[in-house]
């Protein structure tokens, strides 16, 4: 068994518990945590599944990052579009038998690596040129993104110009998920890439990454608007007929 | 105040230049000793002050989700960099609704935070030092705790929680602000925000009376403390004798007359406002709401009416059930609060009042949404009732009616610029600048539509446009109370 092979096995393990027992933690903090005032951003839905809609508009289209900034909704709902697609084609790296809805999303997912590649440039070059974002930038804002494009440019490389040795890489994951540890293919590319994930995994839990769980546990967001007695008259309120 | 640059209107407000620390040095006078006691905080900076105020943030932290999930979750989008209207007036970058969380949350993560207790220069994290704490003192009193920002956070991050933390570790180590301290212990201690004595307000009432009277020749009561009443009514003391204010009042107690509900105010909660929100202590905010409960109870009134005060009808509207609820004891079937414009909508739907419009015909009348208003409440059945039970009123009674801009009105509202316990002279400048783009707004209406006069529920509001509207060479009578119109237009005798 190579070094290679024994460290990036290693480094998975740690990535995978880091990543989801640091998610985990963090959102039974987040569960545990009271929130006693009602605080919702109104107009806010009167029922819950009013609420579900309104996440789900946010979670789905960003609604209010689009009434707020165009610019930043296009390149962040481009570059979280297509790293989805990019994360279902890669279903296929883990799953075997490879399900039939993965085999039809794989072209999609595949090229979703150029949005990916030119939103993350079109969020950097935002961050650069507008004067207001770089003010409230700090070093990690910017190597994040320096990070996930080091991810999408090797991925893509090994996807469209130097195809990787991708049968070995699987079967090399497929031993660290049994246990029974295959060797890695020591590639440039796979190297770079695997590293990159592992630590974009290890930092999720500590890092403004957290907002992905955030956003569910957000009060303006997620509370009804029912914190008072409404009166049994309804939208028929009177100012004061009385039956005495 | 000739040292007051104010803005220059144009066809609309662009987002400035930045101009870094242009307002670092403005600081409202601190609370004194004596204000501070009254609250229970202490009175002077407290010698351990770093550990106190890291000990109170971990303590906020643990008890409130919002401000956990908004501490970690800000990505640093730049969506709400251009949409506080103090960071459009003044151009300072620390107005930025994200860089007055970042003052804090730098701190949150030094010592909160795996990331910046080891790397603190890679992700912005610092040391709470003096500088620190007086950036504080001066960012986060100014802030009105609109919440305008929080409309455009994909995450909906409310600034005002972060804001109203800030305050209470603040005033946890000493340093508190004169003017919202000062006030609450006025409520403590007399029961209103002005200091008006129990003697001073059955006098201002009686005086209200006469002059009524003298006007229209119909007796309208103005009762204080009056048992058994139907409804209580909790408005702001300035009402009582402020301008424009005070017509507001007279148009509240004109509706209850002619409608024939009565009514009272009570001399032990003579006061909506509850200035304990904005310094972000839930314990102060509950014992200044706790004597409107006792009050109602003391009186066996029906129902509690807010009269026009915006983060009244918040505390109201939205806290009251945490604070204070239930109010299981007022009639079940009125809702509880309920908002006098509720109350003057329902009951000229069924055609109680007597109006005449007409009254009102020399006025162009457009509508300033007050943020605590539009974004933390409701008013009437539907969510955006808080949008259009007033307009609905105003139409009634006023034939000429115009909004201003719809990225001014409505959840995108502008603050007046005085809101969140900033309404005080020592922060002039700050609210005559960020008073900018409401007035931008305005002015756009008067040139088109010849508009005459801005109708709002808010007393801030109110004393906050007649103090900086002169400054933009606009006339300060031009702020109106909904109820000054809807009192002007209530035909009095008509229905005795």
């Amino acid at each position: 068994m190579s070094t290679w092979t024994i460290s990036y096995a290693v480094l998975l393990y740690v990535a995978f518990v880091v990543f989801v027992g640091g998610l985990i933690y963090r959102i039974a903090l987040y569960s545990l945590t009271p929130a006693p005032l009602r605080i919702p951003t109104m107009p806010a839905p009167r029922t819950r599944s009013g609420v579900v809609l309104r996440m789900g508009r946010e979670v789905g289209l960003f609604s209010s990052l689009f009434r707020g900034d165009k610019w930043a909704w296009i390149w962040s709902y481009l570059f979280h579009v297509s790293l989805l697609l990019v994360l279902v084609q890669h279903l296929r790296y883990v799953l075997n038998p490879i399900p039939l809805w993965v085999r039809w999303e794989s072209p999609f997912g595949s090229y979703a690596a150029f949005v990916l590649l030119i939103s993350l440039a079109g969020l950097l070059g935002r961050r650069l040129s507008v004067a207001r974002v770089r003010f409230i930038s700090a070093p990690s804002d910017y190597l994040m993104l320096i990070l996930l494009l080091v991810i999408a440019v090797t991925g893509a490389l090994m996807r469209f110009l130097d195809r990787a040795n991708i049968v070995a890489f699987k079967a090399f994951l497929f031993g660290v998920m049994a246990g029974h540890w295959r060797p890695l293919p020591v590639e440039g590319l796979i190297l770079v890439h695997v590293a990159s994930v592992a630590f974009l995994m290890l930092i999720f839990p500590f890092s403004k990454l957290l907002h992905a769980p955030g956003v569910f546990f957000s009060p303006t967001r997620n509370q009804v608007d029912n914190s008072r007695i409404e009166g049994v008259g309804g939208d028929a309120v009177d100012g004061g007929e009385r039956t005495p | 105040m000739s040292d007051i640059t104010v803005p220059v209107l144009g066809d609309y407000v662009p987002t400035p230049a930045l101009q870094p620390g242009v307002m670092a040095d403005l600081h409202p006078f601190k609370a004194a000793p004596e204000h501070q006691a009254a609250l229970g905080f202490p009175g002077a900076l407290v010698d351990d002050w770093q550990k106190v105020a890291i000990t109170r943030l971990g303590e906020l932290v643990e008890g409130s989700r919002a401000l956990r999930v908004y501490l970690d979750s800000c990505v640093k989008c730049g969506a709400c960099t251009d949409k506080c209207h103090y960071f459009l007036g003044t151009a300072d970058p620390r107005n930025m609704p994200v860089a007055r969380q970042d003052l804090l949350r730098k701190v949150y993560r030094r010592y909160f935070t795996w990331a910046g207790r080891w790397f603190p220069w890679l992700v912005g994290a610092c040391d709470l030092t003096p500088a620190v704490l007086d950036s504080w003192y001066a960012y986060y009193h100014q802030c009105s705790q609109c919440r305008r920002c929080s409309v455009f956070c994909p995450f909906g991050i409310d600034t005002a929680e972060v804001s109203m933390a800030a305050r209470e570790i603040l005033d946890s180590v000493g340093v508190g602000q004169k003017y919202c301290n000062e006030i609450i212990g006025k409520v403590h201690k007399i029961g209103n925000n002005l200091g008006l004595p129990e003697p001073a307000l059955r006098n201002t009432l009686e005086g209200l009376e006469e002059d009524v009277k003298d006007a229209t020749g119909v007796e309208v009561r103005f009762p204080v403390d009056v048992v058994g009443a139907e409804v209580l009514l909790i408005t702001p003391s300035a009402d009582f004798f402020a301008e424009p204010h005070i017509d507001g009042l007279i148009g509240y107690a004109k509706v209850f007359h002619q409608a024939g509900i009565s009514w009272t105010v009570s001399s032990q909660a003579s006061e909506a406002a509850n200035f304990a929100m904005f310094i972000g202590s839930m314990a102060q905010m509950r014992k200044v709401a706790l004597r409107i409960r006792e009050a109602a109870i003391a009186l066996r009134v029906k129902r509690i009416v807010i009269g026009e005060c915006g983060h009244a009808w918040r505390v109201a509207y939205s806290f009251w059930s945490t604070l204070i609820g239930p109010l299981d004891f007022l009639d079940p079937r009125y809702p509880a609060p309920q908002h006098i414009c509720e109350v003057t909508e329902g009951l000229i739907a069924r055609g109680a009042l007597k109006l005449d419009p007409s009254a009102n015909d020399h006025r162009v009348v457009t509508f300033h949404d007050s943020c605590n208003v539009a974004r933390a409440t409701r008013m009437g059945d539907r969510p955006g009732g808080q949008f259009t039970v007033p307009r609905s009123v105003i139409r009634s009674v006023c034939a000429h009616f115009v909004d201003m801009d719809p990225s001014t009105i409505g959840d995108q509202t502008f603050c007046c610029g005085g809101g969140g316990g900033l309404l005080t002279d020592d922060l002039l400048d700050l609210r005559v600048k960020g008073a900018l783009p409401r007035i931008q707004a305005l002015n756009a209406v008067i040139q088109e539509h010849k508009v005459t006069h801005m109708a709002a529920i808010c007393a801030i509001c109110k004393s906050q446009f007649s103090k900086v509207l002169p400054y933009y060479g606009l006339e300060r009578e031009m702020v109106i109370s909904v109820h000054q119109l809807v009192g002007d237009a209530i035909v009095l005798g008509a229905k005795d």
